[in-house]
This record gives structure tokens, sequence and C-alpha cells, in this order.
């Protein structure tokens, strides 16, 4: 009977093409992309073992993943965390916005997943998580985490208003203990002295952004005033001298981004520099910085690789990579300074959805070598010491 | 890889050999005799369209317009599911934006986002589905209808009445998984010799709950990870009404009807780590009048009209303050008229001229928003030319349009697209002309940014340009139609195509720097894409047992469908040439339908192989291969007494293996699910 002969091809086609594999979980990869690193350090100056980049993966996709660089042996390994956690039902998690070492454990702040993911630092083994809704960046002082998020209280009259707050964890219990209201949608923060410093964005309230940066004394955890520096602020990094280096997105309008500092004696904005930054690293008195951003003004993006003179609050060069490497970089999304040998990671988000790329480059600004393929927006580092 | 084509062909040939002897009608036929009317001009068609209709389209156990069209060739469908999740569908892989989606003849616009949920549309009183490649090869339409590069035919029933019947009332009533709830009913009523009315109802609620699971295995085979959760926020209350009148006069037609539909629903969202349920929430509420006339005028010449206002409401609400809270309401209206002119030259020659002017207004509650208006103006001239067995059809599409803006500016955009169809019947014999046609097209289609890519705040880009396919296509069908033969149905069809996209409008980062934060990307004209695949069908019919002792009808349909579709954009790029986004090389369906008396059984098949879910095509993008099976059982009794009374339960199992799987990354589908089916038609 025909019918038969349907079922029957029907029968082969779906046992010889069609079957589905279990879902396993999917093995880190490794790939030498440097030679390896056989410079002797002093026995008193820290050994460097590498780094771990957090790849941030799109919104809605879950695909934060977690890279590791060993120098020893040049060998870049891709998306450890699965394989070194296959119990983690959904894995790391949905938007990495942060990733900082602390002791013997290593801290990725997963946006969207509303946790910090709580790693040993050597194995990136899971020892636990802190659930703290919509959290953005971290710090440590003293056995303590602080963490910025964006869900604190709401006020609906007579504007909605989402004021945020840092969360102060216990780093032995994964416990938040304490929690201290800033201004609205609080990003990076920092610790000077025994002060707590917080850059508010008010990046929910297009057109109505936030301005300040907030101050708390971190021994009774509340907010003491607020710094008047300029709109929608992000990065916020200390240098030697304890002045506080803050961006200022801008509005992706008319006003354009901003580097600006902090004089933490009198607590005042001291002034601006004029040029638009979306990431920088602080080494020694050098500040690492890229601007990446469309401009609605002249229709084309603009990109700088700068560096600024902390001391002298003066730009150095508006373009630090000198081989003519640049135009290789679609879009840059993190930076990071290596203290020791000066040389400057960079990495690549190329079109946001492909895998992202990084880049080594020497302290006179030379590629030295990269790494084909990261996570899906690769964009926070963490040393990592022996 | 080219498994499943040879099994596909060997089937085919198979089946192809079998001998071909007598009986018993299709089971669909007594529809299309009625059809006369509405198909008056289909043998104009040059390609036809893959058609879903009558009994075999309600033996489906589809719940929507989305769920129907997954089974033809070439259709990749989007599903976020769930009765009220999010349904998309595009067509050999242009992207839904090109696919015309068309209401009882008039095209169901989206000028804000270009898309239109085939969720929301329930197939209760749908007659007939019909899909077309390029557009639909016929020449006496409107200017729209050339307008795309592939088009869904949705046509509502028309009123019949059987002998002196005056009324007829059909309800259905389901009740299922997911707390479905689900009655309808339609009045149709003769008013006059040639004017009937039409009015039907439907409500459905659903709680959207179901299990779904994530296992993860280690290497070893071991169990890593295994967890059960049920699906939140997946809820929905949705009203429709929509009513008409039909009317016929001397050599002509018309019809004018009114739809509405409200909607609130939960968007259940992505399951990401620690996130297991979400709290956004979308309120839609449709409405559109629309009328069509047409009529042989005098001396071969066909006039059309086709009018229709659309009112559309939509409001997003994220509740949710930990999260950005959003209250977003967007206001759309549309206008169109259209006219369309065939005046026949020779019996065999045809030309015809249609204008469309279309006006689009969206409006919203977001800060600095454009407000956007836009005029259309679209216009097609076209050739229908037959000789012997050679069928041909050429035309040319102008497309201008000019948008208003509040803030920021617009600029105006016009297009050309022409377009090419041929078919060919090669061979006779014994003086027969064999039923093989062989096809062939060409088309350009483009699709106009919509008003979220280019104005949306912040994320628009005025710039941009309109996006192009240009397709081409060969293929063959072989179709016979023998009543009397235990083999009564047979239809073999299969293309190969070639389609490109330039200047595809894709989402880009924009730098800077924002956590995930939709601002951070703008649009752009960046994307390149070729498609190259081969679509296969085949439909058989048999009749089991003696014509005269109640034979078993069976109908057998196979699609299955072979897509490269690749990204060129960036020549310098690793993933240079990978599969785009959620296409997938290989898919295919069954339907096996059996009618025996009373009773009839439908089962049915999809498989959709493995995706990758960007064009870098890896293991952490690739998306596993999916593959449910359905069934349904049904029995229809005629009420005593009563003329034409029906009773007709069914009882469908979705999904029956229980197959956890999902269509899009991190929207889990539901397992085994099960519904009841009561019709009843008075």
């Amino acid at each position: 009977m025909n019918t038969k002969a349907i079922f029957a091809v029907l029968f082969i086609v779906l046992c010889n093409a069609a079957c589905r594999n279990d879902d396993v979980i999917i093995p880190s990869e490794k790939e030498p992309v440097a030679p390896p690193d056989t410079t002797v350090t002093t026995p008193d100056e820290p050994q460097l073992t590498g780094f771990y980049l957090l790849n941030e993966g799109n919104m809605g996709t879950n695909k934060a993943s977690l890279d590791f660089m060993n120098f020893k042996t040049g060998v870049y390994h891709r998306n450890i965390y699965d394989e070194a956690n296959p119990s983690a039902p959904k894995g790391l998690g949905d938007v990495g916005n942060d990733l900082q070492i602390y002791g013997s454990k290593l801290y990725a702040v997963i946006n969207l997943s509303n946790k910090v993911e709580v790693m040993d630092k050597h194995t990136a083994h899971r020892l636990g998580q802190i659930d703290i809704p919509n959290c953005r960046y971290i710090a440590f002082h003293e056995g303590y985490a602080y963490v910025t998020s964006y869900a604190g209280p709401v006020t609906f009259d007579p504007d909605l208003m989402q004021i945020g707050y840092v969360a102060k964890v216990d780093t032995a219990t994964f416990e938040v203990i304490e929690q201290c209201l800033v201004g609205y949608q609080p990003d990076e923060l920092a610790i000077v002295g025994n002060k707590l410093y917080v850059a508010n964005s008010g990046g929910y309230m297009i057109g109505n952004y936030e301005n300040t940066v907030s101050v708390i004394n971190i021994e009774t955890f509340t907010e003491i005033k607020r710094i008047e520096v300029a709109i929608n602020l992000h990065r916020l990094e200390a240098d030697a001298h304890g002045v506080l280096w803050v961006s200022s997105r801008g509005d992706n309008m008319e006003i354009p981004s901003r580097l600006c500092w902090i004089d933490t004696d009198a607590d005042v904005c001291g002034g601006m520099l004029d040029i638009g930054v979306a990431d920088m690293a602080i080494n020694g008195d050098s500040l690492y910085m890229y601007s990446a951003g469309y401009s609605y003004i002249t229709n084309e993006w603009e990109v700088n690789y700068a560096i600024v003179d902390v001391a002298k609050k003066e730009v150095v060069t508006r373009n630090f990579i000198t081989d003519g490497f640049e135009k290789n970089i679609v879009m840059p999304s993190g930076i990071m300074v290596n203290p020791q040998n000066k040389n400057i990671y960079l990495t690549d988000a190329i079109n946001n959805v492909h895998p992202g790329k990084m880049y080594c480059f020497d302290s006179e600004g030379k590629m030295m070598w990269e790494v084909p393929q990261t996570g899906q927006i690769p964009a926070h580092f963490v040393l990592l010491y022996e | 890889m080219f498994k499943i084509i040879i099994y596909t062909l060997v089937g085919i040939a198979m089946a192809a050999m079998l001998p071909a002897q007598n009986v018993a009608p299709d089971t669909t036929k007594v529809y299309e005799i009625k059809e006369v009317v509405v198909s008056a001009y289909r043998y104009r068609e040059v390609v036809p369209a893959q058609r879903l209709s009558g009994k075999r389209l309600e033996a489906l156990s589809s719940f929507s317009v989305a769920d129907a069209v997954r089974y033809f060739s070439g259709v990749q469908i989007k599903d976020y599911g769930g009765i009220g999740g999010l349904k998309t569908v595009d067509i050999r892989s242009m992207g839904s934006h090109h696919l015309g989606v068309f209401y009882d003849g008039i095209e169901i616009g989206n000028a804000q986002n270009g898309t239109v949920d085939l969720g929301k549309f329930s197939l209760d009183f749908i007659e007939e589905v019909s899909v077309y490649n390029g557009h639909k090869s016929e020449i006496f339409q409107s200017a729209k209808d050339f307008g795309s590069a592939g088009a869904i035919y949705l046509r509502t029933r028309r009123p019949r009445f059987k002998g002196a019947k005056k009324t007829n009332v059909v309800t259905y009533f389901r009740t299922g998984s997911f707390n479905l709830v689900n009655p309808s009913v339609l009045w149709e009523q003769k008013v006059s010799e040639n004017v009937s009315s039409s009015l039907n109802a439907e409500y459905v609620y659903s709680s959207g709950k179901y299990r779904y699971r994530y296992t993860r295995y280690n290497a070893n085979g071991s169990i890593a990870s295994d967890t059960t959760a049920i699906r939140q926020n997946g809820d929905i209350h949705s009203l429709r009404i929509e009513g008409g009148f039909n009317g016929y006069v001397e050599q002509g037609c018309w019809n004018v009807k009114g739809y509405f539909y409200d909607s609130e629903k939960g968007l259940p969202g992505a399951i990401v780590d620690n996130v297991w349920k979400n709290a956004q929430r979308q309120w839609d509420r449709n409405m559109f009048v629309q009328g069509n006339f047409q009529k042989y005028l005098y001396d071969n010449y066909d006039f059309l009209l086709n009018a229709k206002y659309s009112n559309d409401y939509m409001r997003y609400h994220n509740p949710d303050t930990t999260l950005m809270y959003i209250d977003n309401r967007f206001w759309q209206h549309e206008i169109y008229i259209s006219t369309a002119n065939k005046y026949s030259i020779l019996h065999n020659w045809d030309v015809n001229l249609s204008v469309d002017y279309i006006w689009n207004a969206l409006d919203a509650n977001l800060s600095n928003f454009a407000s956007p208006t836009r005029n259309s103006v679209l216009a097609a001239l076209a050739t229908a030319f037959e000789w012997r067995r050679l069928k041909a059809q050429a035309s040319v599409l102008g497309t201008f349009v000019y948008d208003n803006v509040n803030i920021g500016k617009a600029n105006d955009k016009s297009e050309y697209t022409p377009a090419v169809f041929l078919s060919y019947q090669p061979f006779v014999r014994m003086r027969l002309i064999v039923p093989l046609r062989i096809r062939a097209f060409y088309k350009n289609n483009f699709r106009m940014p919509t008003f979220n890519d280019l104005y949306y705040t912040d994320v628009g880009n005025s710039n941009l340009l309109p996006e192009l396919a240009k397709q081409y296509n060969v293929g063959a069908q072989y179709e016979i139609r023998q009543d009397d033969n235990i083999v009564n149905y047979l239809n073999f069809s299969a293309d190969a195509y070639y389609n490109e996209i330039n200047n595809k409008i894709v989402a880009v980062p924009k730098g800077g720097s924002g956590g995930g934060s939709l601002y951070r990307w703008m649009m752009m004209n960046l994307g390149y894409v070729e498609i190259r695949g081969v679509d296969v069908s085949a439909k058989i019919g048999t009749r089991v047992g003696a014509k005269n002792l109640s034979p078993m009808q069976i109908n057998v349909s196979l699609n299955y469908t072979f897509q490269k579709a690749q990204d060129f954009t960036d020549a310098k790029s690793k993933w240079y040439g990978g599969q785009i986004a959620y296409v997938p090389q290989h898919s295919g369906s069954a339907i096996v339908n059996t009618v025996w008396k009373t009773w009839d059984v439908n089962y049915s098949f999809i498989y959709v192989g493995e995706r990758y879910h960007n064009s870098a095509n890896i293991a952490v993008n690739r998306e596993q291969p999916w593959y449910t099976h359905d069934l349904t059982v049904g029995k229809t009794q005629h009420i005593p007494l009563m003329t034409g009374g029906k009773l007709k339960i069914a009882a469908e199992v979705n999904n029956l293996f229980n197959q956890a799987y999902e269509v899009i990354h991190c929207y889990p589908m539901p397992g085994r699910n099960f519904k009841i089916v009561l019709k009843l038609e008075i």
C-alpha cells in the first residue's frame, strides 16, 4: 500500500536525520593566543597568573559567559563557567555587568539575573550567590562588598521615580545586611578613605538625567553629601592622589560624554576634560580610556583611544594605538592595563551579536597578540594574582 | 545532510509509481465547487498557492493561523510559546517584513513595526489559508498584492445556504490544557436572494500555565541538572467580534465587514538564570472596517475597489519596578483605498492597472516621539498572457512614500520593482496534456523601513533606505485528480530558489555603554544575505475500500524544505557565510488525515532541524532540532430531524511525546497538552 510506503519513508527520515541529542554541557575551549610569559618577577612583586574576562551577552538571552587568559601558558580558555559548574541549571545568567576579585573569591555581577555570582578565584567553582535585584557594580572594603542596584523604592507621586541603593554584603555569608539609598540608577562606585562614592546616572529618566555623585560615610553607611558633576554619570575610579575620575555619558543627543574629576578632600567637582569616555582604567598617573559613540550631530561614530595624565589633568594622547591597528577595531567594549608590564587589553564587541575579540597592545601601543574569539560582548576584566 | 532530501524523493517516487485507479470524492471538494465567485480568476494564477482549506484545515489541531501555516513548505515560524505568545512567520528566510498578510483580500498593515502576530488570528470561520511565494501571480488585484516577497491570504467563511435554509448557526467550544476556555459562535442570515449577512464572536481565556523542563547532561551521559517549572504570566483574555454583508450584483459582487479584537495578556518573557517569572503585560485593541466591490463593467473591462480604515491601540506595561518602569501606549491609524482596472485586449491577453493610496499615522506617549505620518502611493501595471500551454505574467510596481515627523527629519522614498512569472506544460501524450507544469519567476521586492526603524526615540535612524529582496525561482508541479481511482489525488511539486537581501535593516551597536539597554542599538542598512533553498511537497489522496461500502479516505501531505540562508555582510568576519539566525537547514512536515464514515483522525508532524540564534554557527549559539507529533480524533453526528444539523466532538493531543523544546532561545514551549473541541452546526 502506498500509505505504508509513506509511513516507512517517514519513519526512516525520523530515525536517521531528525534526532535531537541530549543537551550536553558545552565544554570550554582552549586556544593558544600568546607566547608563554616567562618573565621572572622579584619575589616581593605579586605574581600575575592571568585574567578573567566577563562577556555580557545580550539582554534576555542568558548568554553571560566567563573566559580566562593564562599568561604562563599563553592559552586562552573560552566559556569556562558551564564546565566548572555543570549543576547550574541556566549557566552564568543574563547580562554580565561587573567582575572583581576580593580575597580568594571571584565576583561576577549578573545584572538581569539579579545576582552576584560568587566563585572560587582559581577554579571558577560556584560558591554561592548574592541576590540583589538589578545589580550593577561591586566594590570591597574591610570584609564587605558594596553593590549598586537600580531597584530601590519607587515613588509614584507626582512622577514615577525609581531610587537606587547600595547594598552592603557580608562576604562570608553572602547576605545583604544593610542598604543605603542613593540617587537614581546608580552605576560605578569607589572607596577613598572612609568614604564610598557612587556615580548616579538617572538612566531610566531620559531627558531628566541625574548629575550627582553620592558620598556615603562607610562607617555609618549613610549618604552624607551629593556632589554635582555632569549628567548621566557612569564610570568612577580613584587615582593614587585621592582624586576621583568620573565619566558622564551625556544624553546621546546634544550633550556629549565627558571626563570629570572630583577632589575628595573638599568633595567638589574639580573640572572636566573635553573628551568622551565609554570605559577607563587607571594605572599610576595614566588614565587609559576609549570612547565610542554615535553622534547625532555629525552622524558618525567617534572613537578615541586616549591617555590622560591624572596628575596634570590633561590629555596626553587621543590615540594610544601607534601602529594603525585601530582601524581593525569595530566597537571597543572594555579596557584594562597590566600594572607590571603596562600592556593594554582592549575588547571588541564587533556587532554585539557575534563573538567578540580581544587585543593586547604593548606599552608602546603596538598590537602584540589577539584573542580571535571571546564570548558575546566581552567587556569586564579582572587580573588574577597567584 | 542530504538524507532527508533523498528519502523524501524516494518516497515521492514510490508513491508516484503506484497505480492510479478509481473513486471517492475529495473531502474538500464540496467547498471548492461553490467558490466560483471568489476564485473566478484563479485560473490565471501562474504559480499556484499552497493551500489548506475546509475540513483538512479544521482537522489540524491548530489554534491560530500561525499553527496552520507551519505545515507549508518554505515557511519559518518564530513562536514564543503559549496561546498568547507572539507568533510571526517569514517565508524563505527573507524576514517577516517581506511577508504580506491579507485578510479577506486586504492587507493587514503594521506601519509601526512591520510584522503581524499571526497568533492573534483564530482559525474558527477561516475557510482557507493560502501561501504564495513571490506575490499572488494573478493580475486583477490591488497594488499592495504585488508588494510582498511572500504572502498569506486568509479567507473567512462566505455564507452558503443549503436548499431553503435562511439561517446557519455554528458554535464551537474548546477547553483543555492551559485552563483554556474558548467559545465562539457564528450566525449567518440570508437577507435576500443576493445578500447575506454574517456575524461571529469568539472569546479566549487561558491561564497560559504549562510545565516546562530544562535538562542538561554531563559528557558521560549523567544528568548535570534537571529543572521543571511552570510557565508564569502567560495568561490571555481576548474577545473578537466580526461581522458583515456579502452580496452579488449582475456580474459582480461586494462585501463589507467590521472587525474588533481586544485582548489583555501577560508576556511570559525569557527564562534566564534566576528569573523564572516576569511581570510585563500587553493590551491590544484592533478595529477595522473594510469593503470590496468588483464587477465586470462593459467591453472586457473589470473593476475592483477596496477600502479600509483601521485603528489599532497597544499598551505595553512593565509594572516590575526593579526594572525600568514602562507604561507605553501606541495608537495607529490607517486609511487604505485601492482600485484595480483590468482590460482584456484579447481573450488570452489582459492588462491591469492598480493604484493604491495609504495613509498611516502613529502616535505614542513616549517623550521625544516623532509622531510620524506616512502617505504612500502604490501603482502597479501588469499584464497576463496565455498561449496554448504557456502562461506568462509581468508586472511593475511603483511605490512612493512621503513621511512627516514632528521631531527630526524624514526622507521621501520611491522604488520600482518588477516581477515576471512563467509557466508551461511541456508534454503532450496521446493528445492529452500531461498535467506537469514547469514554472519560474523572478521578482524584486523591497520593504520600507518601519516607523520604529526610522523614528523610534533614540534607536531609529531616519537615513535608512528600503531593504531590497531579489527572488529567482524555478519549479515544477504534477497534479492529477481522478475521483474514480483508488489514488484519487496526486500532487507533487518541487521548487528551487535563490534570494538575495540587500541593504538589510539590522540593529547595530551604537557604542558608549549601557548594560544591555535598548538604547545602545541603532538601525542601519548593513546586512547582505543570500538564500538558496529547495521546497518539495507531495499530496496524495487515496480511498480504501469499495466505493459503495463507505470507504475510508486517506489524505497525506508531506513537505520538506532545505535552506542555506547565509550572512555575507562582512567579508572580514570570521562568521562570513554563516547560516542566519533561526533558519534551519532542514525542516518538514507531514499530515495524515483519515476520514471514515463519521470519524476522522488527523495526525500531524512538524520537524525543524538544528538552528543557530545568530550567524556565528558555534556550539553556544546552537538550538536543538525540535519535532512534535499532534493527533486529533473527531466524530461527527448528524442531529435527527434537523436539516444540516451536526454535532462534532474532537479530542486533540499535541506534542504527543512530550518533547521539551524551544523555538526561540529562552522561550520554553509546552509539553504534551490536550484539547476537547465541540462543534455544533444548525
